[in-house]
């Protein structure tokens, strides 16, 4: 069954009137002049007090009574053949308990430095340490390739010798085979696109062209980071296993667990209560996982296994490096006519270097070649990382774009204006932010200053794409004492998830946010979204708001009873239920509660197809679908010390939009956050493996150098409301928009100041000057 | 980490003893220590606390008698020291750049001067350097971003990490090192070794000797001082070059300038070719300048730290001038 409304949807006031089918058993959309309560406002987060008093339990203070501490044996050589594993002196160290291998059969190939060989699981963490120092290893080192470019030269050591073995991790966002056939050395069979154009033809195209650029950019390897490590507590009652995890899925690690130790997926119940920060590393049981399990198994007591920061650092995932090189040609009013893009990166030993992506999704071109390669290496697996290709894609296309309007003598901002017409919240966003930003006290030459430090302003687009999931099940139970419970099994990972879920239901409900009890983070409570592809909101909310409203009928129809009058007639505000024409007929939402019978209902809603196509930004083509595109744009100015070389990042005005708006104020932390992480990327984030031996050496928080408080530059956000009735919140993304366009937004700032380009990340003194004195 | 005895001595008396076994090593704060300890650098059999001697910590004198510092003052005490203004400012100005203001609550100025290198080959326990008693020094064609452009042909091309040596050295500070039998004194930059000295330690401290106080020597007329840490990040971070200067200012014309240098070397060192460009020289933006160039007219920088020299200058230039009261950017 279905019903047809009325909705004025658009971006910002900017409104239409359309009619949309939903199901019966959804709510109309929030309409773009409805006055919402609690939706769009600034919901401090249900869970605040928790986390600051210490009170939040992470997996990291998961304390099972009789818990076994284990730890990984990892091999500090790059490229190795193991032929024989001796276990025996280290299963007699006291304390003991346990040994699983990670692989059972011999030869075991070992393709990075510290990769796991074996898990062993003992009463103290630090009998463990004792035990690991007596497990003998033989083996046949190898030659190997750390660097991006050693690893495609001809007579690289291959990474991989015959088939790759893939890392069968959940949220990989590649998801090819590895052709073996087509793979030369350590790079893997390119992946090419085209528009408007053969290769040959688009490269001649801008070979031929008056006002073209091009150049070579580097990107470094970033590791995720994350405050809380990868790492697990499992318990084993019988044949059920009950795991907390650090994840950004619970039900991938659920998945992924069942799948591996071959026992049914009701077996198996994932808990993640509280959550320590995931970027996309932290969405598959992994090799922790699937360790402690076994492990806890074979001993029959619960085991604890997280990495420590040097394991995170190798092994945890991190961003692939990229080496890009891209062409790009205009006429001379400014129209792009071609673009050219030919891409390496190295995930390690695993796959998804991919940059492409925003040189095919942000401008409208008619001609572009995009060609991207992996190439292995013999580093740790790349893991999905906030917005993964983008921040590089972004730094290479963004710099290029403002190379050539620099060349044609256009406003950087104008030009990107002009070739990007056909989006609609794009257009609004460049002329809001252009104002905020003062863009046009800028001095149109660069390097205006004079003294040694020179400040420069910049600015960058994003691109990302409206991605969620169906099939999630909200549920909401109303109790006889008022109290209201959601329930639903995805995490909140720290963005605020579980205070978006209370919101919108604290809205339909005509309750408050605090009123409402959220239990999430617990497989056994339905399922719910992964917290990747910046899908959370855009995938539970619907369900949520869905299960709200079915629950609110059943009030009202509960109320109408007492109040002779039909459940039609009657409508809920403040936490009272009342008569629309006469108000004076009312009840509490407490009075109506108690008449529930039995003393207690639920209801479920579910995450349904959107109920018609978003309208307005055109479809990109990501990953073999055409996605709607979702972006903004972030204005950077900077401060160059042209004689240390030092960048400081003065101000950053970050413009977004991500569909609905639900709480604005883990909003604008989702946004500082991105932003953060993208100045740490932009000038601090490397992981330095010494390519004499391949091993990291900076894998600490001390060498590997992250943005602290003092490197934090003043940030403004600002998020257009674009209501496009699509779902019955609207809500979409943002976690991962808001970080892609920083480094590259600064790089430009950069430029500005010195008139120099810095094209290599991360733009260390040592690279400024050398660029300034070259 | 491997199981150790913890001493706790009241007194100075009572550590001598405490040290007499070979395998034991001094703890005041811990900051370094510890880690040395976790990451399997250091193993000791015997870890002897000093930390909760009082007759280790006080500030003592005036710049007219010179002020003696005891070992176990924390670098956060040193920072906000009222002795340590005027013409001594730079070895609060380094003990306030050091670190964290967690760790300089608990780091010691004896500990801060006896630190273990940074190098992050020596920091890793997969890596047997020469300083571990291994045959390759990794950074010399290795990742040597960080490492020393001076005395960088032999052996180790670490940079000492004391930030407050470097202040120390810029004032002419003297150490008195005490041991069961005997006390001895010695000028800060005498207490440091080159890797051609001995590869294997940092400074010439013999086992059972400790530092007992740091002698600042009464300040002479006009004299002023200043330190300089560039980092890269504006957060906490270790220097790419750190520069302190002191000299008497006549006015503007300076005299018997001392210009120390960190993260230059293996050792904090002074750069004798800063001192005589500057020395008796009217200070002017110019001549600051041109005093960083001289500094760095010896460096032998590695494959991979040529910037730093470039850093340098810039950092010695903008040093001298606030020392004297210039605005290096005008
Ligand atoms: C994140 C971070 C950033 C840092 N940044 C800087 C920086 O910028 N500049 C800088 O200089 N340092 C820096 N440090 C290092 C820190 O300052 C030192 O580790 C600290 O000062 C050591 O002091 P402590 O009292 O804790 O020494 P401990 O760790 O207790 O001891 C260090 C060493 O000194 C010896 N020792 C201590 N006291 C005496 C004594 N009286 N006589 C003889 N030997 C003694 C000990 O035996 C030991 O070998 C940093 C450290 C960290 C973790």
């Amino acid at each position: 069954m279905a019903k047809e409304v009325k909705l004025h949807i658009g971006v910002e006031n900017d409104l239409e009137e359309i009619k949309v089918t939903i199901p019966d058993d959804s709510p109309k959309p929030w309409d773009g002049k409805d006055k919402l309560k609690f939706v769009g406002g600034k919901t401090p987060r249900l869970d605040g007090k928790e986390k600051v008093t210490g009170n939040a339990k992470y997996t990291f203070d998961m304390k099972l009574s009789g818990t076994l501490h284990a730890k990984f044996f990892r091999l500090p050589c790059p490229s190795a053949v193991v032929t024989k594993i001796d276990t025996s002196a280290a299963e007699k160290a006291p304390g003991v308990k346990g040994i699983v291998l990670v692989q059972e059969t011999l030869p075991l190939t070992v393709r990075y430095a510290d990769q796991e060989l074996l898990a062993i699981a003992a009463e103290t963490a630090h009998q463990v340490d004792e035990a690991l120092k007596l497990v003998k290893v033989e083996y046949e080192k190898r030659p190997f390739v750390v660097d991006l470019a050693g690893a495609q030269k001809s007579d690289a050591p291959e990474v991989f010798q015959g088939k790759f073995e893939r890392d069968k991790e959940v949220g990989q966002i590649e998801v090819d085979e590895d052709n073996a056939g087509q793979r030369r050395g350590n790079v893997r069979a390119p992946q090419d696109y085209t528009k408007g154009g053969t290769k040959e033809e688009i490269e001649q195209f801008i070979e031929k062209s008056e006002f073209s650029v091009s150049a070579t950019y580097q990107t470094q390897v970033q590791t995720h980071s994350a405050l809380e490590t990868h790492g697990v507590v499992a318990n084993w009652e019988g044949d059920h296993l009950t795991v907390w995890a650090s994840t950004q899925g619970t039900f991938s690690v659920l998945g992924e667990l069942a799948q591996v130790l071959k026992i049914p997926q009701t077996n198996v119940r994932v808990i993640t209560d509280y959550m320590g920060g995931g970027f996309g590393a932290k969405f598959g049981a992994g090799p922790f996982g699937i360790a402690a399990a076994k492990l806890a198994k074979k001993t029959g007591r619960p085991v604890k296994l997280m990495f420590s920061r040097r394991e995170e650092h190798v092994s945890g995932g991190n961003r692939p490096s990229s080496m890009q090189t891209l062409k790009i040609a205009t006429n001379k009013s400014g129209k792009l006519e071609a673009l050219s893009l030919v891409s390496r990166g190295s995930a390690g030993i695993s796959t998804g270097a991919g940059t492409s992506a925003p040189a095919k999704g942000i401008y409208e071109c008619p001609k572009i070649y995009t060609q991207d390669a992996d190439v292995f290496t013999n580093a740790g697996p790349s893991k999905a990382f906030r917005a993964p290709g983008h921040p590089q894609g972004i730094f290479a296309l963004e710099q290029s774009i403002d190379d050539l309007a620099y060349k044609i003598g256009m406003d950087p901002l104008e030009f990107r204006k002009i070739n990007t017409m056909n989006h609609d919240v794009r257009q609004k966003e460049y002329q809001i932010g252009a104002e905020k930003f003062a863009w046009h006290k800028r001095n149109p030459k660069v390097n205006a200053d004079k003294g040694p430090i020179k400040t420069g302003m910049g600015m960058a687009n994003s691109v990302w794409y409206y991605f969620y999931g169906v099939g999630y099940q909200a549920t909401i139970k109303v109790n006889g004492d008022g109290s209201v419970e959601l329930l639903n099994g995805t995490q909140d990972i720290g963005t605020g998830s579980r205070t978006a879920m209370a919101v919108v239901a604290a809205e339909e409900l005509g309750l408050k946010p605090h009123d409402i009890v959220v239990r999430i983070g617990d497989t056994k409570l339905g399922f719910g979204p992964p917290s990747g592809g910046s899908q959370t909101t855009a995938g539970i909310t619907p369900a949520v708001r869905d299960a709200a409203y079915l629950a609110k009928n059943k009030m009202l129809e509960i109320a109408a009873t007492h109040l002779n009058a039909t459940a039609q007639e009657l409508d809920i505000r403040d936490g009272v239920i009342f008569v629309t024409s006469d108000p004076t007929r009312k009840l509490s939402w407490k009075k109506v509660a108690s008449k529930i019978p039995g003393g207690t209902f639920s209801v479920m809603g579910e995450r349904k197809k959107d109920h018609i196509d978003i309208k307005g930004a055109p479809a990109v083509h990501f990953l073999g679908r055409n996605f709607y595109t979702i972006g903004g744009m972030q204005f950077a100015e900077v401060e160059v010390d042209t004689e240390t070389g030092v960048i400081k990042v003065k101000r950053i005005l970050a413009i977004h939009d991500c569909g609905r708006p639900i709480n604005r104020l883990t909003l604008q932390s989702q946004l500082n956050g991105g932003i953060i992480q993208g100045v740490s990327y932009a000038l601090f984030e490397q992981r330095v493996i010494d390519r004499n031996h391949g091993l990291q050496v900076n894998p600490n928080l001390e060498q590997y150098k992250i943005a602290g408080s003092m490197d934090i530059p003043e940030i403004e956000t600002i998020v257009l409301d674009t209501n496009r009735g699509n779902s019955s919140t609207g809500a979409q993304g943002i976690g991962e928009p808001a970080t892609a366009p920083v480094a590259a937004a600064i790089a430009n700032a950069v430029y500005h100041a010195i008139g120099v380009r810095i094209r290599d990340l991360p733009m260390t003194p040592a690279k400024v000057l050398e660029a300034l004195h070259s | 980490m491997n199981s150790f005895e913890y001493a706790m001595p009241k007194r100075t008396a009572d550590v001598f003893r405490a040290l007499e076994s070979s395998d034991s090593i001094i703890k005041a704060g811990g900051i370094d220590v510890l880690d040395l300890i976790k990451e399997g650098i250091a193993h000791p059999q015997r870890l002897v606390n000093i930390n909760s001697i009082d007759e280790l910590k006080y500030i003592e004198g005036n710049q007219t008698t010179g002020v003696k510092i005891g070992p176990g003052t924390t670098l956060a005490e040193l920072a906000s020291s009222e002795v340590l203004s005027g013409s001594y400012r730079a070895l609060a100005q380094a003990a306030g750049s050091t670190a964290t203001p967690q760790i300089r609550n608990s780091a010691t100025l004896g500990g801060s001067l006896c630190q273990r290198p940074r190098c992050w080959y020596f920091r890793n326990k997969d890596y047997h350097c020469t300083r571990k008693g291994g045959f390759t020094c990794f950074a010399v064609n290795g990742e040597n971003e960080n490492h020393a452009i001076f005395e960088n042909d032999f052996g180790c091309v670490m940079v000492h990490p004391s930030t407050t040596a470097v202040a120390l050295i810029a004032l002419g500070a003297k150490l008195t090192i005490a041991s069961a039998k005997s006390s001895r004194e010695i000028l800060v930059e005498d207490f440091f070794v080159t890797p051609r000295e001995n590869m294997h330690r940092e400074n010439i401290l013999e086992q059972g000797e400790i530092i007992t106080a740091i002698h600042l020597p009464p300040a002479a007329k006009n004299m002023v001082s200043y330190y300089y840490k560039q980092k890269a990040k504006q957060s906490f971070d270790w220097p790419i070059a750190e520069v302190a200067v002191s000299m008497q200012l006549d006015g503007k014309k300076c005299q018997n300038p001392r210009v120390a240098l960190g993260a230059a070397a293996p050792v904090p060192m002074r750069s004798k070719e800063a001192e005589s460009a500057l020395n008796n020289q009217e200070v002017t933006i110019d001549i600051a300048a041109s005093v960083g160039k001289e500094a760095m007219k010896k460096a032998t920088p590695l494959s991979q730290n040529k910037y730093k020299v470039h850093i340098f200058q810039a950092v010695i230039k903008r040093t001298v001038c606030w020392a004297s009261d210039i605005d290096p950017f005008a």
